[in-house]
């Protein structure tokens, strides 16, 4: 016996050496472990073997020795009648053709770390790296996100904890106790220590069972001995004084995982639309349902920044403040009062509309409401910077997930033919009609390449092409800088419209109409003059992409600069009022003592429709942004229901009297133009970023536009689009959106960090009114309500 | 989540919810799905686990199968007899793959084995003929078929054997931008 624990004592010792060296460049901590508990398994193997462990023995064994086989090809040795001979060969060779496929992918050191959280008893270490980055991925995949990780981790602290914990125990028992020889000690410590590392192994078999690729019925019978194994060897390692605080552990990890899974669960049946999507999806294929999903995403954000936004500042007001027609700032001046009801003037959001909690103006600047004494300004200022917080931590974490899924940057050329062979069906299909279109546009795309391929000896006429190029790229930048000019000139009259009071319709929304129209006319436009450039379609849709986003976007910011004009404007004219105003005051006061002939009663405060009120800039301007997005709602449904939705039905009742086929000709029905969707999503939420610290109703009005974009739009693609005819489609479009959303969220950012920092807000009108700048609504509450030490720091920082 | 469910017991469920990346919803709706095949050949009881297998021809009449090129090959690929006949777990594995939150190397995996037609674990040229040809409905001409072929083996073979591996084929698919959007199938 004791000859037999030497070598197995020496055994230990030479698997750690290999696996150091096997390991190199891993985290030492687990090295160690993982080679004790290989070389512990398989002294346990050859050891003393009590009858009871035989099964769970035999299991080690193999894993041990598959660990081995991933380096060696070597086959794991199979239990009785079991498996099949397939089934362990591929796995044998799957794992390590995936370690040396994965050495091969890029991956940095966070790889490193969550790969060896990941690892599990089953594989050599190296061996599961594929099954590991799957892991990884099972990780950060919708669903399933914190399960594995989360689990992996608490029983390694768990493991760690009880691991000091018990050699020390066993150290104090040891010395304790009556033994025989030292070896039979250090057996049962060193036992203890194996024990633990097999159970902790077995657990990670548990956590990453379902990314091996073994049969569902090899799982099942794994899974249930290694969970058999965990649950008896468990309660027999918490000996001595910690075993009720380590079975109280164990039973807390236990409700902790059963309550992540139901959690889970509960996640995922709250998900919306899942049906519709699907449906979309098995019609039109993968990218037009990418859009939808898209949709869903940016509603469940504006759901979130709604709630923040009503709850923290539309609720404490409505509630806790003061009732409409109390204060001036709250009641519609006695001079609109006879229209404020108007429909028309509603539609433009005044009248009512105007002095409502729809609008930066009608918050009051008291610093504390109500009973609890809620700080309204202060948390105005914050719900306006958390927005953009909350929105930035979103859009990046959404990055970094679809970064992983969205493979390499490859070149362009260096897999074609491989990867149309093996990428092009789409799984999702299940109409056949769509399945018809889908084998067409395969071929077609196959012949294309071939042709290409036979092609690409020729010799290109270069100069032409740059030519054709650089006009074509002149006569866009041109149209670009006249669509910006437009604008200018559009919001400028607006100026000029303000001041009259006949405007037909027209005159009154001219700004938002000119704006949407150039959105609808300039993207077909930089289209046709695309033809010009003959680019591969991959690249002409980066383009057109690209052109559209700039034409956005100088649009946007011309208009936000003719608002500035405005803007200032009426700071000037403010300062005027101001003075007005007060002077008004003094004028009724002067006339209600003389009316009653008594100097010393205080006369009660100007009825608040009567006072003199600013030209409330930040209400000017929130009105604004909601007049625009307004619009946009409003264009963008009825494109739908005439550009698509009156197309199809022209085209499918005048196809019987109509002399050539309007189905298969020239209008025939509209696909769904996935871009233009995407960016005009895209956009619509930068103006309700820019907007909503003016008008906090704006978030609201923009929930349910989606919701109802959602219906609308699932309508509107099922009954009058057809899927598309060309099979390319934009790679990496997820994370190229999600590129152009953060840029256009630090682009919204600017103009409303900058009138913060800089404009006054007006003086009677909002929650920071009265004060020099709108910030200085922190430094009061340093001031007065953080303790003094606070104070102190923060004016030494400034 | 109430438990009223008599199907499963609570142990396999659970187990189930281990074995794959569905939620134990899901799994209900999948068994509901696998029973709608062939209503009077599958038990509504599986505590005792009845070994019942559906033939391949009714998996491959399901709405989510039918159009697909290849719904023999995956049938063939995730049954245990190698014929297309399923059993309930067959059918969950199979799903489960296919699904939205399997990683991309177990994906690459399984893609390899469905167009492997011969199951010799290499992807010969036979096999990218009948890939081709079933993705294109034989619209392609034999020189045509021939051409692309090679080009295949030309840019992913790496051990020049003329024959893809699975290694060759996981050192090409992981960088395909479409492959995690197309192979997956929704249910």
């Amino acid at each position: 016996m004791p000859r037999k624990r030497d070598t197995d004592d020496i055994n230990i010792e030479i698997e750690a050496d290999e696996s150091d060296g096997d390991d190199g460049g891993t985290n030492k901590r687990t090295n160690r472990r993982q080679g004790a508990g290989r070389g512990g398994a398989r002294g346990r193997g050859r050891g003393k073997k009590p009858a009871s462990e035989d099964e769970d023995e035999d299991d080690e064994d193999e894993a041990p020795r598959g660990r081995r086989g991933a380096n060696k090809k070597k086959p794991v040795k199979k239990r009785g009648g079991r498996n099949n001979d397939d089934d362990d060969d591929s796995e044998d060779e799957a794992p390590k053709k995936g370690r040396k496929g994965a050495a091969k992918k890029k991956k940095g050191g966070k790889a490193q770390d969550s790969d060896e959280d990941d690892s599990d008893a089953g594989k050599g270490k190296k061996g599961k790296k594929g099954g590991k980055k799957g892991g990884k991925d099972e990780e950060d995949s919708k669903g399933k996100k914190g399960d594995a990780k989360g689990k992996d981790k608490g029983k390694d602290k768990d493991n760690d904890k009880d691991k000091k914990k018990k050699k020390k125990k066993d150290d104090s028992s040891d010395t304790d106790s009556n033994t025989n020889s030292e070896e039979e000690e250090s057996m049962s410590e060193g036992e203890m220590a194996r024990l633990m590392e097999e159970v902790e192994e077995k657990k990670k078999l548990i956590a990453t069972i379902r990314n091996k690729p073994w049969r569902m019925k090899r799982r099942l019978v794994h899974l249930k001995e290694a969970q058999e194994f965990v649950d008896k060897f468990e309660g027999a390692l918490g000996k001595g004084k910690g075993r009720k605080w380590y079975a109280y552990k164990v039973m807390m990890t236990k409700k902790w995982i059963k309550f992540q899974r139901d959690f889970e669960n509960f996640r995922t049946a709250c998900i919306p639309w899942e049906r519709k999507i699907k449906e979309v999806e098995s019609h039109f294929g993968s990218s037009v349902a990418s859009y939808f999903i898209f949709l869903r995403w940016m509603y469940g954000m504006n759901l979130v920044l709604f709630g923040f936004t009503f709850g923290l500042v539309v609720i404490p007001e409505v509630l806790m403040g003061l009732p409409y027609g109390s204060i001036p700032r709250k009641t519609v001046p006695r001079a609109e009062a006879d229209t404020a009801q108007d429909y028309s003037v509603l539609m433009d959001f005044n009248g009512y509309c105007k002095y409502s909690v729809l609008f930066y103006g009608y918050y009051n600047n008291q610093r504390t409401i109500g009973l609890l004494k809620f700080r309204l300004p202060l948390s105005y200022l914050m719900v306006g910077i958390g927005t953009f917080g909350y929105s930035l931590m979103v859009v990046i974490r959404t990055m970094a997930k679809n970064a992983d899924v969205g493979g390499g940057d490859g070149d362009e050329g260096e897999f074609t033919f491989a990867w149309k062979m093996f990428t092009s069906w789409d799984y999702l299909i299940g109409n056949s009609e769509t399945a018809d279109n889908k084998y067409a546009s395969i071929t077609t795309s196959f012949k294309e390449s071939i042709v290409d391929e036979q092609e690409n000896q020729k010799d290109e006429n270069i100069h032409l092409r740059r030519f054709l190029r650089v006009l074509a790229n002149v006569m866009i930048t041109c149209s670009l800088g006249g669509s910006g000019y437009l604008i200018y000139f559009v919001v400028k009259r607006s100026q000029e419209f303000a001041n009259r009071d006949d405007l037909s319709w027209y005159e009154k929304n001219e700004l938002e109409i000119i704006m949407s129209l150039l959105g609808l006319v300039c993207p077909p436009l930089f289209e046709t003059i695309a033809e010009l450039e003959d680019y591969h379609p991959r690249i002409a849709l980066k383009w057109q992409l690209g052109r559209i986003f700039a034409l956005f976007l100088g649009n946007l910011y011309t208009f936000l600069f003719a608002l500035f004009d405005e803007v200032n404007n009426k700071l000037e004219e403010e300062g005027a009022i101001r003075n007005a105003s007060l002077w008004a005051m003094k004028e009724y006061y002067a006339n209600y003592t003389r009316m009653l002939n008594d100097s010393n009663s205080t006369p009660p405060p100007m009825p608040p429709a009567d006072v003199i009120r600013g030209p409330c800039w930040e209400t000017a301007v929130g009105i604004e942004f909601v007049k625009l997005t307004v619009s946009d709602i409003q264009v963008s449904y009825l494109t739908i229901l005439i550009g698509d939705f009156a197309r199809a039905v022209i085209v499918r009742f005048l196809n019987y009297c109509w002399c050539w086929d309007l189905e298969a000709g020239f209008p025939s029905y509209g696909e769904f133009d996935i871009s233009g969707n995407v960016l005009g999503l895209v956009f619509n939420q930068g103006m309700i970023w820019m907007g909503a610290f003016y008008a906090p109703g704006l978030v609201g009005i923009n929930v349910l536009r989606l919701l109802s974009s959602m219906y609308y739009q699932c309508w509107a693609v099922m009954a009058t689009n057809v899927p598309h005819e060309r099979v390319f489609k934009a790679s990496k479009s997820n994370n190229f959106y999600m590129g152009l959303l953060l840029l256009i969220l630090f682009l919204s950012l600017l103009p409303v960090v900058y009138t913060i920092m800089t404009l006054p807000p007006s003086f009677d009108c909002g929650p920071f009114s009265g004060k020099p700048k709108m910030f200085d609504v922190i430094m009061e509450t340093i001031d007065l309500d953080l303790p003094a030490f606070l104070g102190t720091l923060f004016s030494y920082a400034a | 989540m109430g438990n009223k469910q008599t199907i499963f017991t609570a142990q396999q469920l659970d187990a189930y919810q281990d074995c794959t990346y569905f939620t134990r919803k899901e799994i209900l709706r999948l068994f509901d799905r696998y029973r709608d095949l062939a209503p009077q050949l599958v038990p509504l009881d599986y505590t005792c686990q009845p070994d019942v297998k559906l033939p391949y021809e009714l998996i491959g009449s399901m709405p989510e199968l039918k159009d697909n090129p290849f719904r023999q090959r995956i049938a063939e690929v995730f049954s245990e007899d190698g014929e297309g006949n399923m059993t309930l777990e067959d059918f969950l594995d199979m799903f489960s793959v296919l699904s939205e939150m399997a990683p991309r190397d177990l994906k690459a995996y399984y893609a390899f084995k469905i167009y492997d037609f011969n199951n010799d674990d290499f992807l010969c040229k036979s096999d990218l003929e009948k890939t081709l040809n079933k993705l294109t409905r034989n619209e392609l001409t034999e020189d045509e078929v021939r051409m692309v072929c090679e080009k295949v083996i030309d840019e992913a073979d790496l051990d020049n054997d003329g024959r893809l591996s699975l290694e060759d084929f996981q050192h090409m698919i992981v960088r395909a931008p479409d492959f995690l959007s197309t192979f997956h199938i929704r249910i």
